[in-house]
């Protein structure tokens, strides 16, 4: 049995049932962070941030919020918007940083891939990273039923067709993802507890397992070196901090962290008062009628680049591209070659196929939006033509590439 | 090793501003229709040539020209001669009462209203007399007289007897020009007048009923219900809004809904309504937005102080 004594003060008491000290160290003064990295690596914490602006926004709009067919859109639009206090902020935070966090995910995975961070050790980062972005992914989707406007309806209708797999008419599944023919309430109710409840619970273990695998790896640096964490911590603890290589996590790490994620603020409550639109799609302010189909339906910006992989080919063709865009980034590190961890302007090819990747990628997200017509469609496609072609590439150019 | 921070901050914030500018403005002017304003010019009408007489002009609106035969008007003791549900019986739609006709139209676009409706309200697509189909508002074919004359006389009345430019409310805008046909329920408003609390279901029930009643005619006569306008500030925005009004021919040829023949300004008071309606807290945004954005600002220096100071030793 453990030995415990008589406490000598709260911290003591703590430290003999809950091991604080260790865990403090652990966690925080002696987990090793390298000093040659940039802000681009504040983008982790400027997640954490931000998916706790989502959390806390959520419960309170949770609080007045009904999942009802018929009383959805007017929860959100009066009683949240008009008649509680501060509910049109909590509403315009909850928006906001749900987009936004797409945009700092893919600034943290373009991160990940130009410096190799997914490789040696940091294989599992980079799956549990994906799962994140696919858990995130169906949140926003989910959120967006919500509020019961037409593009909840449309969306929900054109996403959940997804699943009847083209020529497979698999319609049955389509039904039973909905439960009913068409999205309905047993549709708005279960989109309702995936939101606030399944997915959010998910998504909170796929970061405590994110964070995990970062422990044993440590997160990489900007100049792909090799650095032995042991023998330079070591020489920190020493005193000789502007030697070393590494830096303890906080409060040393966490200072810059915290600077970035000041500024961050800075531009995230300009677009909460300012900016918000771009977030808040108005085609959602009109409530929800299925029978009148709007203009153009077309999903959040940050799904598009998967939607323009579906939509220039026929039916079947688009589903197995789309399900190929939907899985392939989790195989990263398995169809990148090179035994190379250094930044992507060292590697060769690999240079060229970072910046090509990431302009198709915009290029997708831009004729995603537009209506497929004309130039815009071929465009798209010849985009789409290129994403499948740039990863059936990957491994064929780093297996070239020579040792850096 | 030089610092590459400022470098991977400009691209990072290229690539992000290029992909909004191409997913929201640049979309967006593929997908939509841009009309400009006119200004409410209504350019396509004749400047009126007469300068009215008052008196001439009440006499003809109250008798000659039998506007209150089928209009109230409030201002001058005259009572709508029938209820909003028997009106839009008879004629589809319920006469709006010409109390503020004066200040919320346009002068030139109602001295064309009274000679020719259909005209005016750009319906003749619906209203074509050559194949028997009348505009529900007869035109005023004289009294005897200069027509013009006659016509300037009336329209001087209405002006007279309408309230002050500033008077005018927001909700006085909408109700004379928009409120026949939308319902903007966030507002209580009905077409047949603003919701008011019952103390009885029953009384309630029967209110419900004479709206579904009007609207029934109003559908008939429309072709289809009017939209609620209650969140159309946020779906379509005030420039959408006020060049529809203008001239809603230009976005949806053939559509149903008339030319209302607003002045600018009873435009502006309309949107404002449909603010208050949809966008009701943003002055408390604009406020509060100065606020939070002021904290940041002090929290970013205290951020980067604290950076400073824990980074001091480390290089
Ligand atoms: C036979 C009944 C009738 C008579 C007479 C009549 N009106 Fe009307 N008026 C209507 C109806 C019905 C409408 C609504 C038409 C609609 O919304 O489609 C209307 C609409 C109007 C409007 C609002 C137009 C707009 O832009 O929305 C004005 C102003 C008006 N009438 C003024 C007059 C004046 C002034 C006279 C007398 C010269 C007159 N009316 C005589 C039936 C009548
Ligand atoms: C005589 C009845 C009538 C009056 C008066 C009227 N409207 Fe309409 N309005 C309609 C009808 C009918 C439609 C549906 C048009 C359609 O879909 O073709 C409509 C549609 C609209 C729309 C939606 C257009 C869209 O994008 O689908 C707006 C916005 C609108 N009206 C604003 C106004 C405003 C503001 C006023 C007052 C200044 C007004 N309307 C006065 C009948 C009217
Ligand atoms: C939204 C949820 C996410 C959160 C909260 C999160 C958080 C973090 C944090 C705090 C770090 C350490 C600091 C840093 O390097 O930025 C990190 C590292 C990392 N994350 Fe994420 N992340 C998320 C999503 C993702 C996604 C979608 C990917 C891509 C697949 C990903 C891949 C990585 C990688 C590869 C690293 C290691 C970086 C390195 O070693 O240099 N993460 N993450």
């Amino acid at each position: 049995m453990a030995h415990f004594t008589k406490a000598t003060s709260i911290k003591d008491w703590l430290n003999q049932r809950l091991a604080i000290e260790k865990v403090e160290k652990v966690m925080m003064s002696e987990y090793w962070i390298p000093k040659n990295i940039n802000f681009l690596w504040a983008m982790g914490m400027v997640l954490v941030i931000t998916f706790a602006l989502l959390l806390v926004s959520g419960i309170f709009l949770l609080m007045y919020y009904q999942p009802n067919v018929n009383t959805a859109f007017d929860s959100v639009n009066y009683t949240i918007m008009r008649e509680v206090d501060f509910g049109w902020l909590w509403r315009h935070v909850h928006g906001v940083a749900a987009s936004v966090v797409f945009l700092i995910i893919y600034i943290h995975m373009f991160t990940g891939i130009y410096y190799g961070s997914y490789k040696k050790g940091r294989e599992m980062i980079w799956i549990s990273g994906m799962l994140l972005f696919v858990a995130f992914s169906a949140e926003a989707f989910s959120g967006y039923m919500l509020p019961w406007g037409q593009m909840s309806y449309w969306a929900g209708m054109v996403i959940t067709n997804l699943f009847a797999g083209g020529s497979l008419h698999a319609d049955g599944l389509v039904e039973w993802i909905r439960g009913d023919y068409v999205p309905a309430q047993a549709f708005l109710t279960r989109f309702f507890m995936l939101h606030v409840l399944l997915i959010p619970v998910a998504i909170m273990g796929l970061i405590g397992l994110h964070f995990g695998a970062l422990r044993i790896p440590h997160v990489n640096n900007q100049d792909g070196e090799d650095i032995d964490f042991d023998v330079e911590a070591d020489k920190y603890l020493k005193g000789d901090k502007a030697g070393s290589k590494v830096i303890r996590f906080a409060n040393d790490f966490m200072a810059k962290d915290m600077m970035v994620v000041a500024f961050y603020l800075v531009f995230f409550f300009y677009l909460v008062f300012y900016h918000y639109g771009f977030a808040m799609d108005a085609v959602n302010f009109d409530p929800a009628d299925g029978l009148k189909t709007p203009a153009h339906i077309y999903p959040e910006w940050y799904f598009l680049w998967s939607y323009e992989i579906l939509r220039p080919f026929s039916t079947d063709i688009g589903l197995m591209a789309f399900a190929f865009a939907q899985v392939i980034f989790i195989m990263l590190p398995f169809l990148d070659r090179s035994p190379n961890t250094v930044p992507a302007s060292r590697r060769g090819l690999f240079k060229y196929w970072f910046w090509a990747m990431l302009v198709d990628m915009i290029v997708l997200t831009a004729m995603g939006k537009l209506p497929p017509e004309g130039i815009f469609s071929t465009i798209g496609l010849v985009a789409a033509l290129t994403f499948i072609g740039l990863w059936i590439l990957l491994p064929i150019i780093t297996m070239m590439e020579k040792k850096a | 090793m030089k610092n590459k921070e400022p470098l991977i901050l400009v691209v990072v914030i290229i690539f992000t501003l290029v992909t909004y500018y191409l997913v929201e403005p640049f979309a967006h002017s593929q997908m939509h229709k841009h009309v400009e304003s006119e200004h409410f010019a209504y350019a396509d009408l004749p400047a009126p040539t007469k300068t009215g007489d008052v008196a001439r002009g009440q006499e003809l609106v109250l008798g000659a020209a039998a506007c209150t035969g089928c209009h109230g008007i409030e201002a001058a003791g005259m009572p709508a001669p029938m209820d909003a549900v028997t009106a839009a019986a008879s004629y589809g739609v319920n006469p709006p009462d010409l109390s503020n006709a004066g200040l919320v139209y346009d002068a030139k676009f109602l001295t064309d209203l009274i000679k020719n409706p259909a005209h005016a309200l750009m319906v003749e697509h619906k209203f074509d007399i050559n194949k028997g189909q009348m505009h529900p508002m007869v035109p005023f074919y004289g009294a005897g007289g200069d027509m013009d004359q006659e016509v300037a006389d009336m329209v001087a009345y209405l002006v007279s007897i309408a309230p002050k430019a500033e008077d005018l409310t927001p909700a006085m805008a909408f109700e004379t020009a928009c409120g026949r046909c939308h319902a903007v329920h966030y507002e209580k408003w009905t077409q047949i007048g603003s919701k008011p609390m019952f103390k009885k279901k029953q009384d309630e029930l029967a209110f419900d009923t004479q709206v579904l009643d009007y609207q029934d005619s109003l559908k008939a006569y429309m072709g289809k219900l009017p939209p609620d306008l209650s969140m159309y500030i946020r779906s379509r925005g005030e420039h959408f809004i006020s060049t529809f009004v203008e001239n809603p021919q230009n976005y949806l040829a053939g559509t149903a809904m008339p030319r209302v023949g607003v002045t600018a300004e009873s435009a502006e008071k309309v949107i404002e309504y449909l603010e208050d309606s949809g966008d009701t807290k943003r002055h408390e945004r604009e406020s509060i937005g100065v606020n939070v954005m002021l904290y940041m600002l002090i929290f970013v220096i205290f951020a980067i102080l604290w950076k400073k100071q824990v980074w001091r030793d480390l290089h």
